[in-house]
Parts: structure tokens; sequence; C-alpha cells
């Protein structure tokens, strides 16, 4: 699979020499386990592990608190009530899934951060980057259906306001969202359609992870100091890199343990924190909710949407020139989904020739700024619309297209990088104070 | 933001130091809700038996009147980790209320396995089955989530602080009266104030203060809105305590597999 020189499978046993002409299957499995991986991976990289057992768990879980629920207006939260009573650990079931959706989230941005951060969005890895991306687009579908399903007041209205964006579409708009719905307004056949799509979409995920996998065994795993793997000899490769299986399982599934134990105490110890307790109220169309509020990890790009107020003269310019077209919430709109469009772009916005941060002097504090810029509009998405919080909203928005659109083209042409090390194994070797490879 | 994204992560490491939850100063200015020490707080804490029949006691007297609880089964009134009563009692307790079948559509003296009542109409008040964990007591501070991190969410301390927070004042709008209270939002609220001291005679012979009887069905409603806290919390004790052993084997295994790469000797 991989271009990185290495040992293949070869079938020993009769068994196995009999199976391997006829379907390769143990062949795919050990070249997949057995991939030569850089050995100065950090433990940034331990997220993917953390995504792909989430993935599971919440499919997991997920399938079995479907055998109990129920998608109907007037039984939907009362079926989630059984959930928590009656059903035999029901409630851990619930609780772990509503809480593993945050843990998904927590370790997708820190993922994706860390692609941010050492470049691995670069050549030759742009499509990895890009079904990432697509697999992000698909978690947060599937995260947003999902919190309606219990039919709280959250949900209800929180898909009263998400699909009412698509309804600021120009002309098409409300057809978009009449379409979305199955109606004229969130009802039965909003929550049936969300509850179908809940349950497909965890498995075209399934299926982008795999081409996500191939797609970077393909290339090769980045690396902290964005230094290739030696590809010239097998002897020079296997000084760069060690085997996936056992050294990165382990130190991976070591990492996983660790992270679970958090979970464990969050899910066990104070399972609600993350939640809203207007979601403890079953779902009232005549009653609107003081503050309808996203889930934590929908924040930073809620804020985005909420930025482009029709005071601001970049959205009355636009609203100038499309012949009124554009309005404010249809700019918001399109803010929401660009600010994801510009990371997904990132490879071909970054004109750097150095893949790693590390070696990047002025790209670091840049970096460091847009990680502090995601969390500050995190916050800013959940406070109010008046006071100084658009403001903040509108600055931290800003930014975020400024980074992708201006800073990372123009950072490539007058930064002077940092000497970096030859090989891999030279970074390795002098991080562990090794003397010599031979 | 109320969901600081870091705490998540800092929680074991907080958790393990409010072990008995102490509760936080109560110095929270822009609310009125009072930060009580219930018995059910923190990773370890457990309900209080005698507490939940003292709060059922309140419930059935004073608030059945106007609230329903339907989603609480009264086979759970026997349940472990919860008021504990008698199954004789509450089967006697279930048969004074008259059920609709669901099968054959006729109306019959109820059995255990029914839920509380629905209450709804004119004049009667919301459900209460899930208030406990419907309300947030606490926020902030600056829309971090802090003060939820320390002290919990707050409903039962909302729900407490709602029963004692009336503030003696009444006014009629459009037909309607309405009473002055410290803690609901806006400040006026159309339950009248539904506790008096001596109210009620407490079996156990608790002194019936409106306080006492505040606490007593706070820690009640946190029952019904969560009957399945305390198995949860020894889920999560020992999830946590066999993760806590296998992140030591691996962090072991993981060294010991490394040492010879990284030009170090492991021995254990």
């Amino acid at each position: 699979m991989s271009g990185i020189p290495h040992d293949h499978y070869e079938p020993k046993t009769g068994f196995e020499k009999w199976t391997h002409k006829r379907l390769p299957i143990i062949g795919l499995i050990y070249d997949t386990i057995m991939i030569p991986t850089p050995k100065n991976l950090n433990w940034w990289w331990i997220w993917g592990i953390v995504l792909a057992f989430c993935l599971v768990l919440q499919i997991v879980t997920g399938i079995v608190l479907v055998m109990h629920y129920t998608p109907h207006v007037d039984l939907a939260f009362a079926s989630v009530e059984h959930i928590m009573r009656d059903v035999n650990g029901g409630y851990m079931l619930r609780y772990i899934h509503a809480n593993g959706a945050s843990l998904f989230f927590l370790a997708v941005y820190i993922h994706i951060f860390r692609g941010l951060y050492y470049g691995s969005y670069k050549a030759p890895r742009e499509i990895t980057w890009i079904i990432g991306m697509i697999i992000y687009l698909c978690m947060m579908g599937t995260a947003f259906m999902g919190y309606v399903l219990p039919w709280g007041q959250m949900s209800f209205w929180g898909a009263t306001v998400i699909t009412g964006l698509f309804g600021a579409i120009p002309g098409i708009g409300e057809s978009i969202q009449a379409w979305l719905l199955g109606g004229p307004a969130v009802d039965n056949a909003t929550l049936n359609r969300f509850f179908s799509l809940h349950y497909l979409l965890p498995f075209v995920i399934a299926a982008l992870v795999v081409v996500h996998i191939w797609a970077f065994h393909t290339t090769g795993n980045n690396n902290p100091t964005g230094v290739p793997v030696r590809t010239g000899s097998k002897a020079e490769a296997e000084k760069d890199t060690l085997p996936f299986w056992p050294y990165f399982v382990i130190k991976d599934l070591f990492a996983l343990a660790v992270i679970l134990l958090v979970f464990a105490a969050v899910v066990g110890f104070m399972p609600n924190y993350l939640g809203h307790p207007d979601n403890y109220i079953e779902a009232n169309p005549l009653a609107t909710p003081a503050h309808i509020v996203p889930e934590w990890y929908f924040l930073p790009f809620y804020a985005i949407l909420r930025a482009f107020t029709s005071d601001v003269w970049a959205v009355m310019f636009v609203n100038w020139i499309t012949f009124g077209i554009v309005d404010a919430k249809f700019f918001g709109v399109l803010a929401m989904f660009g600010a994801i469009l510009v990371m997904a772009l990132a490879p071909w916005l970054d004109t750097s020739k150095v893949r790693s941060g590390a070696y990047r002097p002025m790209f670091k504090w840049w970096f460091w700024l847009l990680a502090i810029d995601f969390m500050v509009l995190m916050w800013v998405g959940a406070m109010p619309t008046d006071g100084i919080y658009p403001y903040i909203s509108l600055i931290g928005a800003t930014y975020w297209f400024v980074y992708f659109l201006v800073i990372l083209p123009l950072l490539g042409l007058i930064e002077k990088p940092q000497p970096m090390p030859a090989t891999i194994e030279e970074d390795f070797n002098h991080h562990y104070d090794i003397k010599s490879a031979e | 933001m109320k969901h600081l994204l870091i705490s998540a992560l800092s929680a074991l490491v907080i958790g393990a130091s409010a072990l008995a939850s102490p509760a936080m100063a109560a110095e929270s200015g822009e609310s009125h809700v009072e930060d009580i020490d219930f018995s059910f707080e923190g990773p370890f804490g457990t309900f209080d038996q005698q507490q939940l029949r003292r709060g059922f006691q309140v419930y059935r007297e004073v608030c059945s009147a106007c609230h329903g609880l339907r989603y609480v089964a009264f086979r759970t009134l026997a349940d472990q980790g919860g008021p504990m009563m008698d199954p004789a009692w509450v089967r006697a307790y279930a048969a004074e209320f008259t059920v609709m079948d669901k099968e054959t559509g006729e109306e019959r003296p109820g059995k255990e396995t029914d839920h509380f009542p629905f209450i709804s109409g004119m004049g009667m008040g919301p459900d209460l089955s899930l208030m406990a964990k419907a309300r947030a007591g606490f926020h902030g501070p600056y829309g971090l989530g802090i003060n939820q991190f320390f002290r919990g969410i707050g409903g039962p301390e909302y729900i407490y602080s709602v029963l004692t927070g009336y503030t003696g004042e009444e006014k009629e709008e459009a037909g309607s009266y309405f009473y002055g209270n410290h803690t609901f939002p806006g400040g006026w609220i159309a339950m009248p104030p539904p506790l008096s001291e001596d109210l009620i005679e407490y079996e156990d012979g608790t002194p019936a203060t409106v306080e006492q009887m505040a606490q007593d069905v706070a820690a009640y409603l946190m029952w019904t809105a969560e009957p399945k806290l305390e198995s949860r919390k020894r889920w999560g004790f020992v999830a946590v305590l066999m993760l806590a052993v296998l992140s030591t084997l691996l962090y072991l295994t993981n060294k010991k597999l490394w040492a010879p790469h990284k030009g170090k000797k492991f021995d254990l």
C-alpha cells in the first residue's frame, strides 16, 4: 500500500497460501497494520485512533439505543425517558452516546489543528485532507440530526434555527427548507427523516474513514518535522520508521485508555454538564426558549454565522453589488460554510515550502492566534448578541478568514524558515540524545 | 460558553479533589440561587433515603395537587437508590389512583407498574418528573461554565430557591394573580407560595420548616429526574478504576516496547 519500502506479506502455511490466491485479505490486513510509521510521531498523533474508537462507540451504542427509541413527535421524548429509567443500563448507553459526541468533536478539533500546525494538509496529502474535511461535515450533520432526536426544547428550536439557514438562500431557499423539513415547519416528518439520516450518515463516515486511511497509507504519515521518510532503500526507510504494530498501536492504546478514563469520569459523575437543561423539557412549538444555543462543538461556526450583521460594511457592500440578493442572513450562511471551505483549501492557500510549523518562526504565532481565535469564537457563540459580543464575533470571524486567505499565502513568501533536520532519524536521535544510529 | 473545552479534560483532576463537593462559597452575583450541600453531590454522593421519603411526603401532601410526575412509575418508589418504600405500601398507594387502562380503555385502580398521573389544565403546574434537570441554578462566570463545574448545574438548588424565594408581594394582571419571587425569571410567578411552617407533619418527626420542606422536595425531585444516579456513579467509579489499571499497564508496556529504540534501559 505505502510507497515506503517494507516487508510484504508472505503466505506461509498451506491455508494461507490457499486463501491468498483467492482473496488476499490477510495480506491487506498485514500491510495495513505493519505500515512503516515515522518513529518521531509525538502525542498529537494519537487522536486518529481516538476518532476511530469514537465512531465505533457511537455506532454500537446508537444501534442499541435505536432498539428502544421511538421516532414520533408524541413518543420520542417519552421513549428517551423510558431508556433512562426502564431499560437495563439504558441511562449509561444514552449518556455515553450523548457525551461520546462531545469526545468525538474534541478529538476531531485537536486532530484538525494538529494537521494545520504540522502542515499535514500539504502535498502530497491534499486528498487525505479533503476527505477529512468531508468527514467533518458529515459529523456535523450527524450530530445536529442526532441532537434533534430526543425531541426536547433545544432539539426542536435548534432544528428550526439551523434549517432556517437554508431558507436564507435567495429564491430557492424556502423550497429547500420545506424539502429538508418535509413540510412547512419542524414536525413529525422532520423527526423521521433526521432519524433515518442520523442512522445512515455514520456508515457513510465509516466508508470515508477507510478512504482517509487509504490515502495517507499511500503517502505515508506526516510527522512533526515534516521531513519525508527516506524511500531509497528498505534499510534507509527502517532507520526513519517503525512498524505501526506494535509500536504505535500500543502507544495509541495507552493514550486512548487515559482519555477514556477522563471520559468515564465525565459520563459517570457529570453527564449533563455539556448538555443544555432546556432539552429536558419536551419540545413545544408554542414556547420559544429564552436563548437558543447549539451544542458547544458548533459554537465557533455559529459565532461566524452571527458575526456578519447588516451594519458591517462588507455585508452592506456585498448587498449593494448583488442588488440586494445577498442580505445579511445569507451572508452569514455563506460565511459559515465559507469558513470550512477556506480551511479545506489550505493545501493550495499555503505557499510555504516548509511543511512543519515547528520550523516556521512567524507562522507559529499566527497559528496559535488561530487556535485562540477558535476558542474565543466558541465562547462568544454562546453569548448574547448585544453589548460588546457582536464586535468580538466579528473580529474573531474576520481573523479566521484572514488567516487562510491572507496570512497563509503571504507567509510562505516572506518568512525565513529555521534549519530543519535532514532526516527523521536525526530528529529522533537528537530528541532522545542517541549519539549514533550505527 | 458554558462548555469550557479544557474543563472536560481536567474533569478527573478536579473531580478527585472535589470528592465531597464542598459548597463553593455562594458568591454568584447574578442569580438568587442558593448553593445547598446536598448529599447526592460529588462523585461519591448518594441520596439520603430519609430525605427522599420526607420529600416524597411533601410532594404527596402538597405539590401533587397541581403537579404530575408522568415519567415516574410507582414501582420505582421501592427501588434501590430511591426512597425504598415498602413494596406492599407502594401497591396500596398506587391503588389510591384511578387510571385509564390502555388495553381495555376502562378506568381501574392503579397498579405499581403505572405511572404517577400527568396533570395539566387551567391553574395546574408543569410536570415535575424532570424539573431538577431542566433548570440551571448556576451560570458563568462570563459564560465559562466554571460555576457549574464546581457546584453542579444547580437544578435542585433552583427548586429550593423558588420555593423559599417568595417576597410576599402580590399583583393581579388580566385576572391572574402573580407572586413576587427572587429566583423565578422575571420576578413574578403564578404559583402561590406553596409551603408554610408546619404545613405537614413529617412521619419521621423532623420539624417541618419551609427550608426543610423545600430542601427535601428538591432532593426528591432530583431522584425523580435521575433515579439511576447512584448506579451511574458506581459505574463511573468502577470504569475509572479499571481504566486507571489499564492505563498503567499500557504505559509500562509502551515504555518497555520503545526503550531499545530510544537508547534506554527498561527494568521492572
